[in-house]
């Protein structure tokens, strides 16, 4: 029982990140029906960002309130993640927009292996560790033998953000001139063209979004994990990907469902079975769930009018 | 012939070839300014490849396609990005398959029509989520004509359901409304009676007439519904082929051979037998 609920709440917290992750991978993918595989070490990216200026704040300058720095970390990740990502569409993908279908995930491809390249050669090949942080728990209660089930700082800091920032997000999408533009692209690119929407714009701005939240979700691993390399992005990504699959790539709300199932599926299977093959279990689940719901669990299914 | 002295749209020399089919043929003609302008012609004419060529999809082989502003001023169609063509010239379009966003409700297919006002008040949404700026203002305007629009097409209390639901007849109307929702000066409508039973076709009759009445917009569209044509239109162009075969009122056209040879299929020698009779 203890084991169980201490790994609920490590789940849900891993969960969180590849669910921010997935978000970047289905808005990309609904509006351009393309697959950005560079979204991963975008991610990776941004955890560098943020170890950099973490280390800054902390250490040169002295700040000693970590809540603070990593708040003020949070804000510059994301906006300098943004650019990358409007840069890396700008540069990358907008060229190839006429182009077939294959062209820009090739692209993708480039783009992902340039950026971990880039980052194993400006920060070298080792792991980077940040100081430890908010090492506080919360001991929820403790089991018959002996077992605490702890809460971290950490994880409430990660599953609050998170979903305030999802918060946001919904509204941005929902109730905004902007989320309205996305989505009319997302279903008709050259009828809302008509309407005097830009449409690269309103691309643009979907890749400047999946960037900012892969941004916090590249924080928060710093903050959980303590470390990053630059060949981090792959495996999340990877990851996050299958949650946006498992969800049905193109649902917002999916993407976040299936960023927990996966995170559960494989702090689940580490704790009770084994640590070495978490990864086979997750994949095996969404083969099998793909299976028997092909457009994923929240995905709405093609349905063609004869 | 309000269309000779104050054209909304001049079209000049159109041609439009796709490798060696002449889609159109070296096509002129003008649009009034608060005319109700119909392009008609028999299947394959090119009418619809017109429509593409003003509204962006097609950029034209050879010819020219001027926007004329109430200032005076123009604006060369074929050479503005597509989303400019409805954003700065001020044209809009409906087509002749229905494409609404289906999956957003009724009042979002009206708004996303004014999104670009609605960025512009909300600082590209950065201030507007901050609250600051007129943004919300904005937003309710944008409401306010989106219920005005939504009154005239008797649409009001499905505003919440998505447009796909809608019945045929309810989406056309939907999708006229949305088109005016920018704010256009020339408005193009590609077979809007399509598929209309005689009583729907009656009100869009009315709606468009309404439409020219009370707001500063003119309209070019293109029907086989005659009784449509001839009973709203001012001004009536017949391609046939790509060419141009008759212009003027719809009364001239109706009784203009060439035109009655085209859609009843008569043997060349006896259009101009024809022609030579009425000393065409």
């Amino acid at each position: 029982m203890e084991i169980f609920v201490q790994q609920l709440i490590n789940g849900l917290t891993l969960g969180s990140i590849y669910g921010l992750i997935a978000i970047g991978y289905t808005m990309v993918f609904g509006i351009i029906g393309m697959v950005n595989f560079a979204h991963g070490d975008v991610f990776m990216l941004s955890a560098f960002i943020a170890l950099i200026f973490f280390l800054i704040l902390t250490t040169w300058l002295g700040m000693t309130s970590i809540v603070l720095a990593l708040l003020i970390v949070l804000v510059i990740a994301m906006v300098l993640t943004s650019l990358w990502g409007w840069a890396i569409e700008r540069i990358a993908y907008r060229p190839l927009r006429g182009s077939f279908r294959l062209a820009p995930l090739i692209s993708a491809i480039g783009v992902s292996i340039f950026l971990s390249n880039f980052v194993q050669v400006a920060q070298g090949a080792r792991n980077k560790p940040t100081p430890p942080m908010m090492r506080e728990v919360i001991v929820l209660f403790q089991g018959e033998s002996g077992y605490n089930v702890a809460l971290s700082y950490k994880q409430i800091v990660i599953m609050a953000s998170t979903a305030v920032l999802l918060a946001i997000f919904w509204y941005l999408v929902q109730k905004t001139s902007l989320g309205r533009a996305q989505r009319a692209c997302e279903q008709d690119r050259k009828m809302a063209a008509l309407l005097g929407i830009d449409v690269d714009r309103t691309i643009s701005l979907t890749f400047v979004i999946g960037a900012a939240l892969a941004a916090v979700a590249g924080t928060m691993y710093l903050l959980y994990y303590g470390v990053v390399s630059f060949n981090d992005g792959f495996v999340p990504g990877v990851k996050a990907f299958t949650a946006a699959v498992l969800g049905g790539i193109g649902s917002l709300p999916g993407a976040v469902l299936g960023g927990l199932i996966i995170g559960l599926i494989e702090t689940f299977w580490s704790a009770y079975f084994s640590i070495e093959y978490k990864d086979v279990a997750a994949f095996s689940i969404l083969a099998i769930v793909l299976i028997f719901m092909p457009s994923g669990i929240l995905g709405r299914p093609e349905v063609e009018k004869v | 012939m309000r269309w000779l002295q104050d054209p909304i749209l001049d079209v000049q020399h159109l041609t439009m070839r796709f490798g060696g089919l002449v889609a159109i043929n070296d096509l002129s003609f003008q649009a009034g300014r608060g005319d109700i302008t119909a392009l008609i012609g028999p299947n394959g004419a090119g009418k619809t490849t017109v429509f593409n060529c003003i509204t962006g999809f097609y950029k034209p082989t050879e010819g020219m396609i001027a926007l004329r502003k109430p200032d005076g001023s123009h604006m060369l169609l074929e050479r503005l990005p597509g989303f400019s063509i409805n954003w700065k010239a001020k044209v809009a379009r409906t087509f002749q398959n229905i494409r609404l966003f289906s999956g957003m409700t009724v009042l979002e297919n009206l708004l996303v029509a004014q999104h670009n006002s609605l960025m512009i008040a909300s600082g590209f949404t950065f201030l507007g989520v901050l609250g600051i700026g007129g943004y919300r203002k904005a937003e309710s305007d944008a409401i306010e004509r989106a219920k005005y629009w939504l009154d005239k097409i008797r649409l009001t209390d499905r505003a919440d359901d998505p447009a796909g639901d809608l019945p045929y007849g309810a989406q056309r109307r939907l999708e006229i409304a949305r088109a005016m929702c920018t704010d256009p000066l020339l408005l193009c409508l590609d077979e809007p009676a399509a598929g209309l039973n005689p009583r729907e076709s009656h009100e869009l009759n009315a709606l468009l007439l309404s439409i020219r009445k009370d707001h500063a917009t003119s309209i070019l569209l293109i029907e086989h519904d005659m009784s449509v044509v001839m009973e709203i239109s001012d001004h009536v162009v017949v391609l046939d082929y790509g060419t141009k075969i008759s212009d003027g009122s719809p009364s001239e056209i109706r009784s203009d051979p060439r035109v009655i040879a085209a859609y009843l299929g008569v043997a060349d020698e006896e259009v101009e037998q024809v022609a030579s009779e009425i000393g065409a």
